[in-house]
């Protein structure tokens, strides 16, 4: 055994799975170090609580599963969990001041399944409140820093899940993902991020933003490590009926076959006016090693509805969380103002102090576009283009078996740059949220950089068909080592 | 699409948030302006296409109808701002 100042935090979740049942060094000594590890990166406010005690409880937990042989890749593997996901008897925020004080009681299914690998949960990651926003800034417990750049945001609304696997604090994180919120932060600190399709991953315990868009996905360093936690928290649960009965495959399978036979379709308009040249440059670069290896590249794929993805996005979103959030009432826990007249003061009032500025833009245009004489002109017709949309993505995915777009239009802007116009905030999420409209899986994997700050290059693919993805992720780092570039210890 | 103040008003109120004067006047700005953006859907042909309200339809689940292990009052009201009796309490609604 050697001492937990010895252990390479640098590793991924399969390098210490294999040196934890080597015995190398315990769950335990792994969970104090990653402890003192994101305690000394207190600066990035990547966490809004550390679950010290669960996670040293888990830890003896995997120790003793190792010790019987009973190890599956994830026993003790230290895990961030997004604050958006209940978990029981321990603080769980949404990152808003609303849910202050609310512990819940019951643990949502993805961190029962975690519970179930043996996983060890560190604590609860920072995020934009109620997963509403691009750059972590819309959080009560104040901005997520990019590990890359202090001065810059980390994406968001995962930024925290983000931020602690690139500052190598974890190795695994969860997030949520409505419009980009796993895939925007992955690009943007430098990590791998899945969104899985919907369907695949309980949404069970999640606080509700957009219940027909959000889905629970893994950050992680690799491909491997993304398709263990995948494969460790998909499947149908009874507790959430949108769940798919499709079988959930081992997806690391196919790996071994890495890019031959791959139809990659790439939509040129996705490379149009509003992309960064140096992020261009990076994804081109990309394309010539899909093309290298053995991949083919096809670059007549038009989506010409995927343009109004952005208003649809924006219209439904916040019409589903003008009705999820409705629940905040300040009767049955988190903060309530008590001081008024009437249920109905003291219930505004609660709602109007409680909620932040974008929260409350988000259910004041969702609350205009379900309202009497606008909902056909807005909700109606936003669906009946997704549908388009929708259409456009089966279409596309017919003879490719995936489309290849940049993750976001630039890299990681400074913390304060974009809090004045909101449209220009939801422009960062321009290439995620048609996918989120269309419901296919996508991930974003790093492949560059620009200004020294990294890049994600997204893929899209049919739907269950995570598979595809990770080997294609895995084919692509097997060819470059952008993924194990990590930002100085000193940031 | 310019929204009046008084549409502000009254959408918060459909809500229920409380606003101060300051909020409704930058509110009444930022909503038009994102309004604006919404307008280039009224230019795509919808005729004959019909809504998704999820991607992949799913035909509804059902499961056995069993009781199951109900969650404890008292903790189900441990979190309650205001209780009473085992009840969650709130103002009188009528006068």
């Amino acid at each position: 055994m050697t001492t937990d100042a010895s252990i390479d935090l640098d590793r991924t979740a399969h390098e210490h799975a294999t040196a934890l049942r080597a015995g190398d060094y315990s769950a335990r000594q792994l969970a104090e170090a990653t402890l003192a590890r994101v305690r000394a990166q207190e600066h990035l406010n990547a966490y809004i609580t550390l679950t010290e005690e669960l996670a040293l409880a888990q830890a003896d937990a995997a120790d003793a599963r190792i010790q019987a042989g009973d190890a599956g890749p994830l026993t003790g593997i230290p895990v961030g969990v997004k604050d958006l996901l209940s978990t029981k008897g321990i603080p769980t925020s949404a990152g808003s001041r609303m849910l202050e004080g609310y512990r819940p009681v019951f643990d949502c299914t993805v961190v029962e399944r975690l519970q179930q690998a043996g996983a060890v949960v560190i604590g609860k990651t920072n995020l934009d409140e109620f997963a509403m926003g691009s750059s972590n800034e819309h959080s009560a417990f104040g901005p997520v820093r990019n590990p890359w750049d202090t001065s810059k945001v980390p994406g968001g609304s995962s930024g925290g899940s983000a931020a602690t696997v690139a500052a190598r604090g974890v190795p695994l994180s969860l997030g949520t993902d409505t419009g980009g919120s796993i895939r925007q932060p992955a690009a943007l600190c430098g990590v791998v991020g899945v969104k899985p399709t919907y369907g695949r991953v309980s949404r069970y315990g999640v606080v509700a933003f957009a219940s027909s868009l959000e889905q629970v996905g893994p950050f992680a360093r690799d491909a491997e490590d993304g398709a263990d936690l995948l494969t460790a928290i998909a499947g149908v649960d009874p507790l959430d009926s949108t769940t798919a009965p499709e079988p959930v495959p081992d997806y690391t399978e196919g790996f071994e076959r890495g890019f031959e036979g791959l139809r990659v379709g790439v939509p040129e308009q996705f490379f149009a006016e509003g992309l960064d040249d140096g992020v261009r440059e990076a994804v081109e670069a990309a394309i010539g090693v899909f093309e290298a290896g053995g991949a083919t590249i096809d670059r007549s794929v038009e989506l010409p509805a995927t343009p109004a993805a952005l208003p649809v996005y924006y219209l439904i979103a916040p019409s589903e969380a003008s009705a999820n959030l409705a629940r905040y009432d300040g009767v049955k826990y988190g903060f309530s103002f008590t001081d008024g007249e009437s249920v109905d003061e003291e219930m505004s009032e609660t709602r109007g102090r409680g909620f932040g500025d974008e929260v409350k833009r988000r259910i004041m245009i969702g609350t205009y576009a379900l309202s009497a004489g606008y909902y056909d002109a807005y909700y109606l017709k936003a669906q009946k283009v997704r549908t388009l949309i929708r259409r456009e993505f089966e279409a596309a995915l017919t003879d490719h078996d995936l489309l290849l777009t940049p993750t976001a239009p630039s890299v990681a802007f400074g913390l304060g740059e974009k809090m004045d116009d909101p449209y220009a905030m939801y422009l960062n999420d321009l290439y995620t949220l048609p996918v989120n409209i269309a419901g296919n899986p996508a991930i974003s994997t790093p492949c560059g950089f620009d200004q020294g700050l990294p890049v994600g290059l997204h893929l899209v693919a049919r739907p269950f068909d995570e598979a595809t993805l990770l080997r294609a992720t895995h084919a692509y780092q097997a060819e470059t080592d952008w993924h194990r570039q990590a930002p100085a210890p000193s940031n | 699409m310019a929204l009046s103040t008084d549409e502000v008003r009254h959408i918060a109120r459909l809500a229920r948030i409380a606003l101060s004067d300051e909020e409704v006047e930058r509110m009444r700005d930022q909503l038009s302006s994102i309004l604006d953006h919404f307008e280039v859907l009224s230019d795509i042909d919808t005729d004959d296409v019909p809504p998704t309200a999820q991607s992949f339809e799913l035909t509804n689940v059902e499961r056995a109808d069993e009781a199951g292990e109900p969650i404890e009052r008292d903790l189900a009201l441990d979190g309650a701002p205001r209780r009473e009796d085992g009840y969650f309490r709130v103002r009188a609604v009528l006068d």
